[in-house]
């Protein structure tokens, strides 16, 4: 039975098997490096591996599982690419956190909340992105709102789709 | 103090952790431009899980593709063939013009002891994943350590240039390809037509600019930018992109951006140059040939005449040349028919005056003069090929009824 209300105690924590737990964020890799092959646009717009982040930060309801889910999948993401390996790292560290310390108070297993939280936290991690790339990495980056909400908007309904999907493999504790 | 640890101890976690982040970003920024030996191995282990499906998926798909194209879909097949076929005689035409063209700019590389890179081993290589981000403009090529690849090595397609490789990896055998439109790429170039000079830069938004070109210098949009040569990694001459735009830039700079000739957002298959040789141009070993003997093929020529007696008088002044004689090429009949009646075996051949002393050059299957004047490097190139000294030979071209000398004195 799905639970609505938000108080901490109420709300019900899963868990993931191995399988799962691996696969699915490697998975989420494989398809952020290979999809942009076909269609270039996916890597401007779609950020896999954060929507991954979220959805297991939020399930398991836990900051520091939600923190240390962040940091590996973006610091495996940093190896993916070129630039110095912490960037993504830092970012996602920052999401887990954030969207498992809201799993506890807030009930985001509908659909409208599930657009709602991954809306903003794809703005947090492309901000907290921006700061380390620019701050710490001295990186060129340029801040774009209208490309920012866009790819918020994407991400957020590919979001939803995609959370619905891996609730499947969603186990109660 | 317990109580303070057991109740921020989440935040104090997050804390951690971040800050071990920026110190392992902090110790990478402060060695860039090192051989990231650090970074190197745990980058495999990511590379290493995501590559094996990544060469499955392309595996299959070929393999796919190939069947149905191979093997179902070959509808229009038979009229393409025959499309393609017309296609190969004119493009023989073509060539034969072309090789024309090619064998006297060797000949005129040679000339000028003009030394340039030659690509002569590349390796094909199939694009297999990307950076995943449009921050990390790379892709990941299916070639690696035990292929031959190496850092820095220039990777091309048929169109144009794409970036270079960044990184190679022996297992799996991949490598990561820095594309041209990767903000921290940088490619010499300079612009076909007005052989201007600059940086090929890509932007944060995955364009390409031609940087460091003066503002006060005249760059129109459509101009074809190549490689310089001047980074040591891309061969000069390969083709870059065009300017499609032009604007005022920082400083003193204009702003030049540039559409890639190779369509970098989607990379199929690359061609990764192993090998390249600094080697001097060889002209075909035609004998010696003069600047002079270029101009004169160029001349028109009138059919050759049969072959004359060697011991017939001289009959008229036609296409003599004194000792000392200065003749400008284009001007003298000797460069055009006579010329051609000079090549007959059993007349003597190959006089040369280079404005200081008449020599005779070895046979070389047509006869032409060099202009006097300062010696160049086409002069001094002449002279090994002066076999002896003899006096000036006169080179005649008989005016016959048929083919009157324009210039007979008759």
């Amino acid at each position: 039975m799905p639970i609505t209300y938000t108080s901490g105690e109420q709300v019900e924590v899963y868990r993931f098997s191995i399988p799962v737990t691996i696969g699915v964020p490697v998975l989420a890799l494989f398809l952020q490096a290979f999809v942009p092959l076909r269609f270039p646009r996916f890597a401007v717009y779609v950020d896999l591996p954060l929507l991954v982040t979220i959805f297991f930060a939020i399930s398991r309801r836990s900051p520091i599982a939600g923190l240390f889910t962040g940091a590996v999948i973006g610091l495996a993401q940093d190896m993916i690419g070129h630039n110095p390996i912490g960037i993504y790292g830092i970012a996602k560290t920052v999401v887990g956190y954030m969207a498992s310390s809201l799993g506890v108070r807030l009930d985001v297993e509908n659909a409208g909340a599930r657009l709602l939280v991954t809306l903003a936290f794809y703005l947090v991690h492309s901000a907290v992105y921006f700061t380390v790339a620019r701050g710490l990495v001295n990186m060129t980056q340029q801040w774009s709102w209208g490309h920012g909400i866009l790819a918020a908007l994407v991400n957020g309904i590919l979001g939803v789709f995609l959370y619905f999907l891996l609730d499947r493999f969603k186990q109660r504790t | 103090m317990e109580s303070v640890l057991g109740r921020y101890r989440n935040l104090i976690i997050l804390a951690g952790v971040l800050f071990l982040q920026v110190i392992g970003l902090a110790v990478q920024v402060k060695r860039i431009g090192s051989e990231e030996k650090d970074t190197r191995l745990i980058r495999i282990w990511v590379v290493g899980a995501v590559a094996p499906f990544e060469r499955a998926v392309v595996w299959v798909q070929n393999s796919a593709s190939g069947v149905w194209h191979n093997y179902f879909y070959l509808r229009g097949v038979r009229a393409e063939n025959r499309q393609l076929k017309e296609q190969i005689e004119q493009m023989r035409l073509e060539q034969v013009r072309l090789s024309e063209d090619a064998a006297q700019a060797r000949r005129l590389q040679n000339l000028l002891a003009f030394k340039e890179q030659f690509v002569s081993k590349t390796v094909a290589a199939q694009v297999i994943g990307s950076g995943g981000s449009d921050l990390s403009r790379i892709v990941y090529i299916d070639k690696g350590e035990q292929d031959g690849l190496k850092r820095d090595m220039a990777v091309i397609t048929s169109d144009g240039i794409v970036g270079k490789v960044l990184q190679v990896f022996r297992t799996p055998s991949v490598s990561q390809v820095l594309l041209i439109s990767d903000q921290s790429s940088g490619v010499g170039a300079i612009l076909e037509k007005s052989r201007l000079q600059g940086v090929l830069r890509g932007t944060a938004n995955g364009e390409v600019v031609l940087e460091r070109v003066m503002s006060d210098e005249q760059v129109q949009s459509g101009e074809t930018v190549l490689t310089s040569g001047g980074d040591q990694i891309f061969p000069k001459g390969l083709p870059v992109g065009t300017v499609t735009r032009v604007g005022s830039g920082k400083d003193l700079f204009l702003t030049i951006k540039v559409k890639p000739a190779a369509n970098l957002s989607k990379l199929e298959e690359v061609l990764v140059l192993v090998e390249k040789q600094e080697r001097q141009a060889v002209a075909e070993d035609k004998g010696r040939v003069r600047a002079a003997d270029i101009l004169a093929q160029r001349l028109p020529s009138v059919p050759d005449k049969p072959a004359a007696d060697p011991n017939a008088k001289p009959v008229g002044a036609v296409g003599t040349v004194s000792p000392g004689t200065s003749v400008k090429p284009g001007t003298t009949p000797l460069a055009s028919p006579a010329t051609k009646a000079a090549t007959s075996p059993t007349r003597p051949a190959g006089a040369v005056t280079t404005g200081t002393a008449p020599v005779t050059s070895a046979p070389k299957p047509k006869a032409t003069t060099t202009a006097s004047g300062p010696k160049t490097a086409g002069t001094a190139d002449l002279q090994p090929s002066i076999t002896e000294q003899k006096p000036p030979i006169t080179q005649v071209a008989e005016p016959t009824p048929q083919q009157p000398a324009d210039d007979s004195p008759h």
